[in-house]
Formats: C-alpha cells, sequence, structure tokens
C-alpha cells in the first residue's frame, strides 16, 4: 500500500506575525457542508440539536464553540466544523465534504478588524460584528467566510487554492497598518 | 517674513528641506508653501500654457498656481500643492514645467507669442496638415505646456485602500463641523470626522476671534481633544472626502507620509467610508478679482493673507495692500496693523465700506494693473479722480466667499443662485443623507456656523433614530456679510480667471463671440475649469464674465457640473494592491509545486497555473517536451494535473430532473456508477459548455465544467434553479477545492491503477464511463474511467490535503513503466488529435449543429436553449461546422485564428469560409493538425481549402476531413 | 452603490453580479411563438426611471436577487429573494 502524506493549505506559509498582530493556519479538523432540502428546516435543526447540541444558524451567525461549530455559509447552508457528522440528516439535507477545500487562518491581534478593514468592504468591528458574528463576503477578490472567534480574533477561510494570495494581501494589510503605529 | 511670537508653529523644531536643491529652513508646524513665504520666496511655479511666473495664492486643497513636485525617481509625486505638504526635515521639492529653470525659463516665451495662443487656439492652429498633429503639433504642445511630469518608474511606495463604517460622517472640521461632531459623538453615535487639513479647527487656526470667550484656535483644540477621547468618534487628519455617491458612500483619500525616507508606511490611502448619514462643513474658497497682470506672485487671497499671519506667523510681504469688494479685506488689514505689518492701503470697491482702523482706506477704487514679473512690485489703481500707482510686494485681493458645495453636485444635484452672497449655495436634498451647514452653504459668521453645524447633527441623528444630546453654543462673532459683487476690472490686457489653466476674462469672452455661449462650450473651448483645479477659483468668475457678455443673468447661464473627485487622486490610490501580480488572485494545484520542481514552465488559464510541458534533458525547445509527451501517452502512460476543472455537487430528490433541464441529453436515465458526457446550451441555443456528468448515488451526481467556465456555470445553475425552476427540490456546491484529480491515461494506464491502489482492478471493474470508489493508501478515492486523450484512462480524485502526495506517487509508478507528467501542450494536441472541443472551439458563437452534436439535443424534453437552437439559421447547410484540417501543400505549418478560402478564391474578407480555432503538431500523424470551423463544412471532407493568416503571414493548402484524426472507432480508449 | 440582500443585509456593489432585466423569470414555454421568444431573450426596454433587474449575491449567501431601482435618481426600492418572485409567478399561473 502506498503512503499518501496530508499537506495543509498554508504549509510553509505560515504562522506570521507582524507587531502585535499573528496569522496561523487554524486546526480546521472536518468541515461538513450540509444544505437544506425544501421544507427540511425544523427537522434539521432538531436533528442537530439532538446529536450535537447546536441549532442551525440563522444568516450571518455561527453556533457552538471551538472544536465543534456550525458556521452559516450561504443561503440555506452552514458549514459545521471541528467534528464529524452524527446525525443521520439523509432526506433532509445535501451534505458533502468540505474538508480540504479550504485554507483556514486565524487573525489575532487588537488590530484585527483594522487588518481587515484594509480588505473587506464589511464593517467587522467589534460593536457591529460581535463574538460568533460570521458573512460571506469578498477579501480582495476572493470569496470568503469571516467569523469572529474571540474578542480579538477572526477564522478567515479562503479557497485552498488561493491560501498564498490570502497570506499575501493579510500580510501586506499587516504590515501597512503595523508601518502606521 | 516670520513676525515673531506669531503662530502655531513649533520654534523649538526648526526643519530644513531642499526647493530646486537649494535648502529653506522651516519648523514643524509649517507647510512648503508658508516656509516659502517665510523666506520671502515669491516665485514658485510657471503657469500652464504661458509659463508665466506665479506665486502662491491660497492655503489649502484651493491653491491654484503652487503646484510642485515631491520627491525624484521612482518616488516622485507631480502636481502637489506647496499649501497641502507639511514642511518635514529632508524632504526635496522641485518646481514644474520650466526650462532650465524657474527663474530663467525659456518657454516663457510663449507669454510673448499670447495673441496667437487665446481660446480655442490649438483647434484653430493646428488644423493642418493633418499629418502635422501627431508628429510635429502634439508633441510640441506637450513640451510647451503641462504640469509637473511622472518619473516613467515603477512605483515602490506602498499605498492602501480601506472601508470604513459610521453613523454620521461629518466633512470638514471647522467650526461648522466640530459643532456637528461634538453634537454626534456626545449623542453616542459612531462618528467619523474628516478633514483635509493637518490641524483640524479649520479657519478658527486662521483667524484672531474669540470662541467661547478663548481664542478660536485653542476652542478648536479643546474640541478636537474631546472628540479624540471619546470612543465613538474617528479623526481622520489630511482626509479629504473626494466624491458623494450612491447609497451614502464617501470617497476619501488620506495622505500619511511625504518624509524622505523609504517606509513600509502607506503613502496614501483611499478610503470607502459609507455612512447612514453625514454633514457636509467644507467650508468656502475665497474668490480672485481679474484685473490685468492679476496673477503675479504675490498676489493672493486675503483670507489666505490672515492665515499666513496667524497660523504660521508669516507676513507674505513688506508693504501689503489689500483690494477687496467686502469687509474681509478690511479684517486682514485690521489683523495686519495689530501684528506690526505694513499695510500700504485698503482700496474698495464699494463707497459705503468701514472706515479704516489705522490704515488707509480708499474707496471706490479699483486695481487696474500689476506691475513687477518674477514678484510684485507695484499695482495701479483707478478711482474716478484718476489713476494711481503703489508700490506694494504683496496684494491680497478678496472678491468674496464661493461656498464649498461641490459634494453636493455629485449626484446630479444642481446648486442655486443666491442673490444675498452672489454665488452658488446648495440645494437641500441633492445626496440623499446629507445636510450642509455653515460657509458651504453660504453662512460666513463663526457663529453662524457653529449653530448650523449642531443644527445638521441633530437633523442627521434624528434621522438615524438617535437622541441628540444639546451642545451649548459657544459666543462667538456673528458679524453681516456686505459685498457688491465686483467681478473684473473693465481694461485692456490680460486679467486672469483660470489661473491654473492660463484662461482670462479675454478668453471667455471670445468664446461667447465665437458663439460657445453654454457654459459648458465655454467650458471646454477654454479649458476654465478643469485639470487638478476643476475651477475652485474660477468658476463663478467666468460664468459671471459669461453672462455678462451674452447679456444674461448668471442663474441663467448657470455652472457646469462638479465630478468627484474634489481633488486629484492617484491612481496608486484607487489601485492599491493591485499592481504586478495583486491584480488578481492566484490559483495553485497541489501538484504545483513538483511542476516547479521538474522545470515546467507555468501557464495561466484563468487564474490557474498549470504545467505547459516537463522538460527532460536535452531537451531544448518546447515542441521536443510536447511530442515526446504525446507519444508517450499514446504508448505508455501519462499522468496530468486536472484539478482545476470545475466540479459541482448536485444534491436532492429533484437532481436528475434538475440536470435534465440544464443539459440538451438525459441525466436522469442514467445509472448510479456511470459518467456521461454531457453539453450545456445558453438559452439562445448557443453552447455554453460541456463536461462529465458522474451519477454517484441515486439523489447524488458530481458534475464537471471546464476550467475557464467553472465559476459561470456555476451562477448559471443557481440561476437555474432559483429564478426558473425553484420547486426542483435540490443543492449545489462546489466542490472543485476539495480533490485534487489526475488524469492517468494511456495503455498502461490500468497496470499503473493497480499498482498504486490498495488492491488491484477486478477485470470487469470499470469499464469506460464508469465511476465509483477505490481506496488508495488508506484513503478513499474517487476514480472515473473517463479519457480526454482518446487513451485508456482514468481520472483520480483525492482529497487535496493528498494531492501532492498522490502526484509524486503516480509519477514514480508512471517513470516505472515507461510514462511520465504531461503538460497542457501535450494534452491539446492529444484532444486536437481526437477532435475533442474546448473553449477554442466553443467560443460563444457555436451551437449544438456546428459541432456536429445536434442529435444530442434530446427530443423528449425540455431544456436550457432548447428553442433556440432551432431557429432557422442557427443550422444548415450555411453554417461554418467542425471540422479537421491537414495540410497538403508544401507549407506544413496551420496556426489558429487563420481563415478559410477556396483554394483559388482571392483571399480577402468576402471569400471567407470558415476560420482555423485550434492547432498542433501530432507526433503520433507526423503532420500538423488543425480544428477549424467551415461553411458546409462536414459536407466537403475530401475537399481542399486555402488557410491564411494575414497577421503570421502563413498560407497553406489544406485538406479538409473528419475532427477525429485518430482512432476514430474509438477502441483505443473502450479497450 | 450598495444593495441590501435579503438574506446578508446592506453589502457592497462588489460583493453583487449583474445579470439584467428581471423579465428573465418569464421564461415562455417551449411552445410559444417566434416572437414570444425573441421578446424573452432580445428586446427590453431602457428606461428612465423604474427598472427591475436580476442580480446574484454571488460573493455573499449566493441568492439570485430581483432589485427594483430607479436609473435616475439611483434611489433602491427593494430587493426581494427572485425565488419568491418566480415561486408568486407560479402561483399565478396556477390560479
Amino acid at each position: 500500500m502506498i503512503e499518501l502524506k496530508a499537506k495543509t493549505a498554508c504549509e510553509g506559509l505560515l504562522p506570521k506575525r507582524v507587531g502585535d498582530m499573528r496569522i496561523e493556519e487554524a486546526e480546521a479538523g472536518q468541515i461538513t457542508s450540509i444544505a437544506l432540502l425544501e421544507g427540511q428546516a425544523a427537522a434539521v435543526d432538531e436533528a442537530l440539536m439532538v446529536t450535537h447540541k447546536l441549532s442551525f444558524p440563522k444568516p450571518n451567525r455561527s453556533t457552538g464553540r471551538a472544536g465543534e461549530r456550525l458556521i452559516w455559509s450561504g443561503r440555506g447552508q452552514a458549514f459545521l466544523m471541528g467534528a464529524a457528522l452524527a446525525a443521520d440528516l439523509s432526506g433532509l439535507a445535501a451534505m458533502t465534504d468540505q474538508s480540504d477545500a479550504w485554507a483556514v487562518v486565524r487573525l489575532e491581534g487588537e488590530q484585527g478588524a483594522d487588518v481587515l478593514a484594509r480588505l473587506v468592504p464589511v464593517d467587522l468591528r467589534p460593536q457591529n460584528f460581535k463574538r460568533g458574528h460570521t458573512v460571506r463576503t469578498l477579501l480582495g477578490h476572493m470569496t470568503v467566510s469571516i467569523t469572529r472567534v474571540g474578542d480579538s480574533s477572526f477564522q478567515i477561510m479562503a479557497f485552498r487554492s488561493m491560501a498564498k494570495t490570502l497570506v499575501h494581501e493579510l500580510i501586506t494589510a499587516m504590515e501597512s497598518l503595523g508601518a502606521r503605529g | 517674513m516670520r513676525i515673531a511670537g506669531k503662530g502655531q508653529i513649533n520654534r523649538d523644531k526648526p526643519v530644513t528641506f531642499q526647493f530646486d536643491g537649494a535648502p529653506v529652513s522651516g519648523f514643524e508646524g509649517d507647510t512648503v508653501a508658508s516656509a516659502l513665504l517665510a523666506n520671502d520666496i515669491k516665485l514658485v511655479a510657471r503657469s500652464f500654457k504661458y509659463h508665466r511666473p506665479r506665486g502662491i495664492m491660497g492655503v489649502g486643497s484651493e491653491e491654484a498656481n503652487a503646484l510642485v513636485t515631491l520627491g525624484r525617481g521612482s518616488r516622485q509625486e507631480p502636481n502637489l500643492r506647496a499649501t497641502m505638504i507639511p514642511a518635514r526635515q529632508g524632504v526635496e521639492i522641485f518646481s514644474q514645467n520650466r526650462w532650465p529653470t524657474l527663474g530663467m525659463d525659456l518657454l516663457s516665451v510663449n507669454d510673448l507669442a499670447a495673441p496667437f495662443l487665446g481660446a480655442g487656439f490649438y483647434y484653430k492652429t493646428f488644423m493642418w496638415p493633418r499629418a502635422f498633429w501627431e508628429r510635429l503639433y502634439e508633441p510640441m504642445i506637450r513640451r510647451a505646456a503641462g504640469l509637473g511630469a511622472l518619473s516613467g518608474r515603477n512605483c515602490e511606495e506602498r499605498y492602501e485602500k480601506a472601508y470604513a463604517f459610521c453613523d454620521v460622517l461629518v466633512i470638514g472640521a471647522g467650526p461648522a463641523g466640530l459643532m456637528a461632531a461634538l453634537t454626534a459623538g456626545r449623542s453616542g453615535a459612531d462618528v467619523i470626522l474628516a478633514d483635509e487639513d493637518l490641524r483640524m479647527g479649520g479657519r478658527l487656526n486662521g483667524e484672531d476671534e474669540e470662541v467661547g470667550g478663548m481664542p478660536g484656535a485653542d476652542w478648536a483644540a479643546e474640541a478636537v481633544a474631546e472628540l479624540a477621547a471619546m470612543p465613538n468618534v474617528r479623526l481622520m487628519t489630511r482626509t479629504t472626502v473626494t466624491g458623494a455617491y450612491d447609497q451614502g458612500t464617501y470617497g476619501a483619500l488620506e495622505r500619511i507620509v511625504d518624509g524622505p525616507a523609504r517606509s513600509d508606511k502607506p503613502r496614501e490611502c483611499f478610503w470607502r467610508i459609507v455612512a447612514k448619514g453625514a454633514v457636509l462643513c467644507a467650508g468656502a474658497i475665497e474668490r480672485p478679482i481679474a484685473f490685468r497682470n492679476n496673477d503675479r506672485p504675490g498676489i493672493m487671497g486675503a483670507a489666505a493673507v490672515r492665515t499666513y499671519l496667524h497660523r504660521y506667523g508669516v507676513a507674505p510681504g513688506k508693504a501689503i495692500t489689500l483690494f477687496t469688494n467686502n469687509d474681509n479685506g478690511h479684517r486682514t488689514a485690521r489683523d495686519l496693523i495689530r501684528a506690526g505689518a505694513h499695510v500700504a492701503a485698503v482700496l474698495d470697491t464699494r463707497h459705503d465700506g468701514p472706515e479704516g482702523e489705522g490704515y488707509r482706506v480708499i474707496p471706490g477704487a479699483e486695481v487696474c494693473n500689476a506691475g513687477g514679473r518674477r514678484a510684485l512690485e507695484s499695482i495701479t489703481y483707478r478711482t474716478v479722480s484718476g489713476e494711481e500707482k503703489i508700490r506694494t510686494d504683496c496684494l491680497a485681493v478678496s472678491g468674496g466667499w464661493n461656498p464649498t458645495l461641490h459634494l453636493t453636485c455629485h449626484m446630479n444635484g444642481r446648486p442655486e443662485w443666491s442673490r444675498q452672497i452672489e454665488s452658488f449655495v446648495p440645494v437641500p436634498g441633492a445626496i440623499p443623507g446629507l445636510r450642509t451647514a455653515g460657509a458651504c452653504q453660504g453662512t460666513f459668521s463663526t457663529h453662524g456656523a457653529l449653530t448650523e453645524g449642531a443644527a445638521a447633527a441633530r437633523d442627521v441623528l434624528a434621522e438615524l433614530g438617535l437622541d441628540a444630546s444639546e451642545v451649548a453654543t459657544p459666543e462667538a462673532e456673528d458679524a453681516p456679510y456686505a459685498l457688491k459683487a465686483h467681478w473684473a476690472v473693465a481694461g485692456s490686457g490680460r486679467a486672469w480667471l483660470d489661473f491654473q489653466n492660463d484662461v482670462t476674462v479675454k478668453d471667455v469672452k471670445q468664446a461667447a463671440k465665437e458663439n460657445f455661449q453654454s457654459v459648458e462650450h465655454m467650458k471646454r473651448y477654454t479649458t476654465q475649469g478643469m485639470a487638478p483645479d476643476q475651477g475652485k477659483n474660477s468658476n463663478i468668475g467666468a460664468l459671471a464674465i459669461l453672462a455678462d457678455v451674452t447679456g444674461r443673468g448668471i442663474p441663467e447661464t448657470g455652472t457646469t457640473t462638479y465630478r468627484p473627485p474634489f481633488v486629484p487622486v492617484t491612481i496608486a490610490a484607487m489601485g492599491a494592491g493591485a499592481q504586478g501580480k495583486g491584480f488578481a488572485p492566484e490559483r495553485f494545484t497541489t501538484g504545483y509545486a513538483a511542476s516547479i520542481a521538474a522545470k515546467a514552465p507555468m501557464i495561466e488559464a484563468g487564474l490557474w497555473y498549470r504545467p505547459s510541458y516537463f522538460p527532460t534533458a536535452g531537451e531544448v525547445k518546447w515542441r521536443e517536451s510536447c511530442d515526446r509527451e504525446v507519444t508517450m501517452v499514446r504508448n505508455a502512460v501519462g499522468i496530468c494535473d486536472v484539478s482545476t476543472l470545475g466540479k459541482i455537487d448536485v444534491q436532492g430528490p429533484d437532481a436528475a430532473a434538475f440536470l435534465d433541464f440544464v443539459y440538451t441529453n438525459t441525466m436522469s436515465t442514467l445509472k448510479p456508477g456511470r459518467v456521461r458526457y454531457g453539453l450545456m446550451l445558453r438559452e439562445d441555443g448557443t453552447v455554453m459548455d460541456d463536461g462529465t456528468c458522474a451519477r454517484m448515488g441515486e439523489n447524488h451526481y458530481v458534475i464537471t465544467t471546464t476550467t475557464a467556465a467553472a465559476g459561470t456555470v456555476m451562477r448559471h445553475l443557481e440561476y437555474v434553479h432559483q429564478c426558473l425552476r425553484p420547486e426542483l427540490d435540490l443543492a449545489m456546491i462546489s466542490t472543485t477545492e476539495q480533490w485534487a484529480q489526475f488524469a492517468v491515461a494511456g495503455p498502461k494506464a490500468r497496470a499503473l491503477l493497480d499498482e498504486v491502489l490498495d488492491a488491484p482492478l477486478e477485470e470487469s471493474d470499470f469499464p469506460f464511463m464508469a465511476c465509483g470508489s477505490v481506496p488508495i493508501g488508506g484513503i478513499e478515492a474517487r476514480l472515473f474511467r473517463i479519457s480526454f486523450s482518446g487513451e485508456h484512462a482514468y481520472e483520480i480524485a483525492v482529497p487535496a490535503r493528498y494531492g501532492a502526495s498522490l502526484f509524486d506517487a503516480l509519477l514514480t509508478q508512471a517513470e516505472a513503466l515507461g510514462g511520465g507528467a504531461y503538460g497542457l501542450e501535450a494534452l491539446n494536441v492529444l484532444r486536437i488529435e481526437k477532435g475533442f472541443i474546448t473553449h477554442a472551439e466553443i467560443h460563444g458563437r457555436v451551437t449544438a449543429f456546428d459541432i456536429g452534436m445536434e442529435r444530442m439535443v434530446s427530443q423528449k424534453k425540455d431544456c436550457i436553449g432548447k428553442t433556440m437552437s432551432e431557429r432557422p439559421g442557427l443550422w444548415g447547410e450555411e453554417r461554418e461546422q467542425l471540422v479537421g484540417l491537414m495540410p497538403v501543400g508544401p507549407v506544413k505549418q496551420l496556426t489558429a485564428g487563420a481563415h478559410l478560402f477556396a483554394p483559388e478564391a482571392e483571399p480577402v474578407r468576402e471569400n471567407e469560409q470558415g476560420y482555423t480555432t485550434s492547432v498542433g503538431y501530432s507526433p503520433t500523424l507526423e503532420s500538423f493538425l488543425g480544428l477549424a470551423f467551415l461553411r458546409n463544412g462536414r459536407a466537403r471532407h475530401g475537399e481542399e481549402v486555402m488557410m491564411v493568416d494575414h497577421l503570421r503571414g502563413v498560407t497553406a493548402r489544406c485538406k479538409v476531413c473528419d475532427p477525429v484524426f485518430f482512432d476514430a472507432d474509438g477502441g483505443r480508449l473502450r479497450d | 452603490m450598495r444593495l441590501t440582500c435579503p438574506v446578508c443585509g446592506a453589502r457592497d456593489r462588489r460583493e453583487f453580479y449583474y445579470m439584467g432585466d428581471a423579465v428573465a423569470l418569464q421564461r415562455p414555454s417551449p411552445e410559444a411563438s417566434d416572437e414570444v421568444w425573441d421578446d424573452y431573450l432580445h428586446n427590453r426596454d431602457n428606461p428612465a426611471g423604474e427598472t427591475r433587474d436580476l442580480w446574484q449575491h454571488e460573493a455573499g449567501c449566493g441568492a439570485w436577487l430581483v432589485v427594483r431601482r430607479n436609473t435616475i435618481t439611483h434611489e433602491i426600492y427593494d430587493v426581494t429573494l427572485a425565488r419568491d418572485a418566480k415561486q408568486a409567478l407560479q402561483e399565478e399561473a396556477e390560479a
């Protein structure tokens, strides 16, 4: 049997630090997209509550915590992150494995929202974008999912193939911001 | 000349910068302009067209004359206003538009030629001969007329773009803006206060007046300190709001560094500010009065002179004269006298102006000429008793104030003429959500500005449903504004209206005489109001002259449209982050590192980077590598990274019905574990994309798209589902990024798989067009028996984290079998040999009929594009149909994009019969092969045509044949 | 320019893809005449005033939207889910 070695999306690119700001690759674990089928929202919500103690998130919101999180990811769709899907949702939702589709990074530091203000056309300041809030939006020219996972901590997901550009964009913004003092 | 003890500069911190190579000293808090004036440097620029000597007129972004270049080489930035650059240690400033030097500018001969260079001169003078325009006239004009120059070098500076959000955006931090910000800030609203100056306070910093019982500048400083301490208020200095856009979006340019050293700090940041409400407190610009030679260095604005006095402690002359049509000139004279400066006289156009307070007033006077070339030496004025001359080195002029209402016009708002202030005022509601306060709406007293600023903020807060806290209006000056309009002084000679574009009263009159009477026509004929200045100083004056000579009132004459940006914005700031590769994201497959290690040249395919070919030792030309790789696939086995193909997961009870509707052929009859080729049309009947459709389970499909169309197809499928067939129950998601996918192609493909899979395949497993799961390295992989090469082939997909590792394993095994990696070039030749199409063929004008796939449009069901594909004109003999071409004449080369003609026909457009889309050299058939579209081509196999490439000069006689050149019955890929 | 997506809220224009007139929702039956199909595919009004067009919140939730707006004032009257608009049309057709 041949041996297949796993490589993370940001291998060789991260971690990076600029002043008090840091980016590192997040241990995302398994990512399963759950897309609701017609009229099954309540049933899916119930099944997830029973097995994962998580409700299916409303738009722009996530439920759960580190290790097991449901992040809204689009119209009628959420990503279960960190844990394998334990609920049987067949016939209720469409599930796909997205574990390898994303570069998942963590931006840490007081100035995180200021870094992202250089790149993202959405207000991510703490008064408007609180812990657990999430958005699907653009970072530069890339479609991303951004979630506030802590007071000074963002999780940013971009397409795996764009990991290098994602890191480059973030570092550039961090450097410009850091230099301003 | 510096005045001891005055100004808000830090005299403990001297700075020295270079102006045209000579050191100029100033203090921290100075601008380049104030330091130049403090050193009695009057001549700082040459004018645009006539190369007239020019000095500093103003004090802020309205400055029309003193444009300079900052830095040199790759750091050079032209056309900056000396009034907007802080004086910093060591920076280099250069004057512009002069040769060889500012003092001796040879092109000032233009000034002598002025009679020939008036309005519209280039339309008249440089008409013929036509050929002279590009070769002679244009280069000549470009050298003679102009502003600063770019370095022509790559910009190495950092620039930045950013987004900001707030409840209330306050534009301008003078008395009105500060009160607006205090009102909104104390009410708890989320506030941005933006001001283009380094120091907030607006005119309060340039006046000697009291606000709330303390010096105005101190009151402003206290207000700014209070605002700075509020967590809900963001202060943005050196930030000019440049434009007002839809739904509360504003553009703003922040200048961050202009020091001499290379820095990680961005030089500028272009902000997009989204505000729920806004208050415009942009102030007003003092207007000049036109008279003969009114552009001499030393002629300035009266309020600008006060600012230099109070803020910078600079008296811009030893004997200063005032020329005014309102009380503002008197105010300047009074302040100068108090500061111990010498005022030669105040010339008031009015007879009923105030008495002089320690200075001489000449009522009913107007300046009719100014003497001195490189600096003002004297003026001549006229009263009823005749003309007199005064020796003076600075003339401060006040023609009244023009509200800075530009932003209110950015969404088509037309300002109204106010008789009271003889200028335009903004119309309420011109920008939804934006209110105006203070001087920008024609209220010129400090008291009025403070009151209106607070009121406007309260109104905005009320609109947003926020409670406003009451901010008491401090005591302040409340003098009435009294002026007698005075646009131009009659007389001969040239009197400037637009200093930056060298447009005079005469030019406007000339334009009117030549029937350019509409204000928009006059602007374009004379160039008045163009360039960086955009008419900040000249618009009102010019249209007053135009109104006068055309016998209309000013309101009827109207004004030209103010458009964004309010001040020039560098392309570097707007395009920040987009230099070089920042222009678009780069996408890399998991095989990228191995391809680079194998020295494969990469080619961009959309955003993706894909290997062209994998050179081996001794191969010099790409064709050598390509030919070898093609032969390797035909004879052994090749590995190709095909991860870039779009993959879309479609699931749900109606997935099959949905796919039947988007594909021309039927997918609902496909059995689980099987793959079918699919064709998608646009609704207009044209081919959109092709790919494969694999049924993974009863309600589960995985479809592939071409690399180029992945995004388009995803959007299209969502459109069809949400907008046309919402009753269908299914969900889609892209899985392109989840899977690393590799083609394993060639007669030894199965043998290779048997080596790498955890268990060899059974004889009956995976017949042609089968799909399913297989274990590899303990991982569940997806295996598809599909072929884009015409060989026995598979595509194997693993979760992307294992992609790099699998690619290595496949290559190792392939090499052991006499195979290896192949790139896009070989892939292209392989598919051309088989007549397989790509977007070179399905390029947007091609129908299913054209590519010979009309039978794939099922007659048993409706699908997108079906109805229109049956339109007359989209099928039949007239259509250009897909054919193969092989060279049969002496020229053996084919080129893509060439045209096809009958053998004896003249190769001109009228005789064109088709064109080539893809070509390649086939080592298998030892010939160039081409795919082409030829009129009625399918009926013409065996005929000969001429391929003519006019661009590359290639003409080849070709035989028309079936597009499938190799293994026509498909035995190789099925066995 | 900003559009308020019914799912995500107010967002910058750059997150959206513009398609064209919302008449695209009213796809004719395959049996409809050439004129009807021609109209559906090719003929568009160019009103100075109110328009209804289809946009997709492509970089956001992915929803297709019907945007009612004014081409002169740039006012946006409302943004609704295209899916809802289409279902309303389908119910209307059945009734």
